[in-house]
């Protein structure tokens, strides 16, 4: 196993109340950074080479280094916990369980911007979880971890905890912004950047859930022995969701760099492919990533082993190679149908796009409806190569990155599983009946 | 005669709690969590006058209300049954049993998707991703994620929500007296 910064004592019996976290040595990282110059930490953070646990994987430190500090206005620190990416529940979990790590991190990242309100935006679905943070937050509050004068340093802070209404496009910086300032989640062009304009037009970093735990044990260990852990420019840990087909579903916490087959087999972690099955493919970082074959998977195209690492997932670009993304990790066995999960993938997608952009709006019904004929066994020659036409239309062409994350599925699975879109639209005979997901509220069978 | 649209003393309390957590002026940012209070407190759903009325409370017009409970899934713009039954329908849910789990709860309530039961109590709804892909099929009533499920534990899951009758919504009205 490696090392355990943000899962230690996740097990404990009460980790999830103050004083039992305090026990475990919490909000001593607090302690240490109030004593601390704020770009001090800063530093700390740039040293450590976190980068974004969300899903982009961009330096946590340089985009902290960005926020604008214009005299006389506000600035704020803002937790994306609207966690809604198919394969990922990692954020889920470490709130849920250890609810004091996310608000001990939060305190500390807003000590270092500078901020003086900070909020945590949880999807709504996760009531239960707003509820345990809310509860958390009060008993900070009565401990004087939060509020005027946090511990004697002269450091005020209040922070509050916001849910969403059900939305996965608020898991989108701008998007989310839109949504804490109480409107519908239509992400914004950028630039302005929300480092300059951001919440209510205020400057504004918004940090995942897991980026903002990991600045606790960088605080205590330092940023340069946390850069130690991993391989190159993947440093520290990350919390892997692994889901699907396998042994032991669940969240993990690896050394960046770990070989993704120790991580696949090994009984540490998903304990390999359930009833002995046979991989048949992977999705490694969240719906959004592209699809890799098996072979693919475990090895690059230069037939080096693969890590779990951004640069060695990332390796042959998207030819050949996928990215770490959110570390949601699906696993399907050969028993599972690529293009019915591709379906369903192009359906989600559907169904959040927001609509401002026609590329995304259109697009993803149209692949939608491509996908269903094919399903329904009246899929035609062309229809292949039409998918394709319409992914290359999106990718890179909206405003926010929903678009792409629609068309690189679509892509991937049609470079590496063409063969099996050919079969179903040679062999209808093959494909089990899908319809039934249509008879929903709102929607209709599409007409194709 | 219609119940009238009003908060509860202590909901009322705790919407002027949340909105003062956002700066002088920017109360609107209140909208969503005021909007899922309101869910609990009406029966389920958001009706016109449910919406006016959280128009009013925020002082902003109330189209700027519909085009937010319009946006997002969670919010019912239509009467549900006691008890929304939200069984997610993605990907890794769906590689595991989802969509026999969604059979399965249709032949037993006797309902398709986006409808209620005849007498009130169960209405179903496909979502989406709810976070839970490792505990996988799931469904949530309520707050309540129940996970790893199969059909048998989705009968006695059902049964339970039945047994005790009481309308259940994703803000729990047990937290409101906590939040004071």
């Amino acid at each position: 196993m490696g090392k355990q910064l943000l899962l230690d004592n996740i097990h404990a019996p009460g980790i999830a109340t103050l004083g039992v976290y305090r026990e475990f040595g919490g909000y001593k990282a607090l302690e240490k950074a109030l004593k601390m110059k704020p770009e001090e930490l800063v530093d700390e953070v740039k040293k450590s080479g976190l980068r974004g646990r969300g899903g982009a994987g961009f330096p946590t430190g340089m985009k902290w280094g960005f926020l604008a500090k214009p005299e006389g206005v506000p600035r704020h620190l803002v937790c994306n916990a609207d966690e809604s990416e198919p394969g990922t529940f990692k954020d889920r979990y470490l709130m849920e369980r250890k609810p004091h790590l996310l608000i001990e991190g939060m305190i500390i990242g807003s000590f270092a911007l500078g901020a003086r309100t900070s909020y945590i935006y949880i999807r709504g679905e996760m009531m239960y979880v707003y509820h345990i943070l809310e509860q958390a937050i009060q008993d900070a509050y009565d401990a004087g971890l939060l509020g005027e004068n946090i511990m004697g340093s002269g450091y005020s802070l209040d922070l509050h905890v916001h849910p969403g209404g059900g939305a996965y496009i608020c898991g989108e910086e701008t998007a989310l912004i839109e949504s804490l300032e109480g409107k519908r989640g239509n992400p914004r062009i950028k630039p302005p950047f929300p480092a300059v304009s951001g919440v209510w037009n205020r400057p504004t970093v918004v940090n995942n859930v897991e980026t903002i735990a990991a600045v606790v044990p960088i605080v205590n260990m330092g940023g340069e022995e946390y850069a130690k852990i991993g391989v190159g420019k993947s440093t520290g840990t990350k919390l892997i969701s692994a889901c699907g087909h396998i042994n032991k579903p669940g969240v993990y916490e690896i050394d960046l760099g770990l070989p993704v087959e120790e991580f696949l087999y090994s009984d540490n972690y998903c304990g390999g492919i359930r009833n002995g099955n046979k991989l048949k493919a992977v999705v490694a970082g969240g719906s959004s990533v592209p699809i890799l074959p098996a072979e693919l998977f475990l090895k690059t195209a230069k037939g080096e082993p693969r890590l779990m690492s951004y640069e060695s997932l990332a390796d042959g670009g998207f030819a050949t190679g996928t990215m770490l993304g959110s570390g949601g990790f699906i696993v399907m066995d050969d028993t599972a149908s690529v293009v019915k999960n591709l379906w369903n993938f192009t359906r989600f997608y559907h169904h959040e796009s927001c609509g401002q952009c026609s590329p995304c709006r259109e697009g993803t019904g149209w692949m939608e409806k491509v996908l269903y004929r094919i399903l329904d066994g009246h899929g035609k020659k062309e229809d292949v190569d039409l998918l394709w036409d319409i992914q290359s239309k999106i990718d890179g062409k909206t405003i926010c990155p929903l678009g792409d994350a629609a068309a690189w599925p679509v892509a991937s699975a049609i470079r590496h599983f063409r063969s099996e879109f050919e079969e179903y639209i040679k062999n209808p005979g093959s494909i089990k009946d899908v319809k039934h997901y249509y008879r929903l509220h709102n929607e209709k069978e599409p007409a194709y | 005669m219609e119940k009238e649209v009003k908060f509860s003393d202590e909901t009322l309390a705790l919407v002027h709690k949340i909105m003062k957590r956002y700066p002088e002026g920017k109360h609107k940012s209140a909208i969503i969590p005021i909007l899922h209070l309101a869910q609990m407190e009406f029966d389920g759903w958001l009706s016109p006058e449910t919406m006016d009325y959280v128009a009013s409370i925020l002082r902003i017009q109330p189209i700027e209300v519909y085009e937010v409970a319009s946006f997002y899934s969670m919010f019912n713009l239509k009467p549900v049954g006691k008890c929304l039954v939200e069984v997610c329908r993605t990907g890794p849910c769906w590689l595991l049993g989802a969509e026999d789990l969604v059979r399965h709860i249709e032949k037993k309530l006797n309902i398709k998707d986006g409808e209620t039961t005849a007498d009130g109590m169960f209405t179903l709804k496909t979502v989406e991703c709810l976070a839970s892909c490792g505990t996988a099929p799931m469904m949530q009533i309520g707050e309540t994620y129940h996970e790893n499920l199969t059909c048998d534990k989705v009968d006695q899951v059902l049964n339970e929500y039945r047994q005790k009758g009481e309308r259940v919504t994703h803000w729990d009205k047990k937290h409101i007296k906590a939040q004071q």
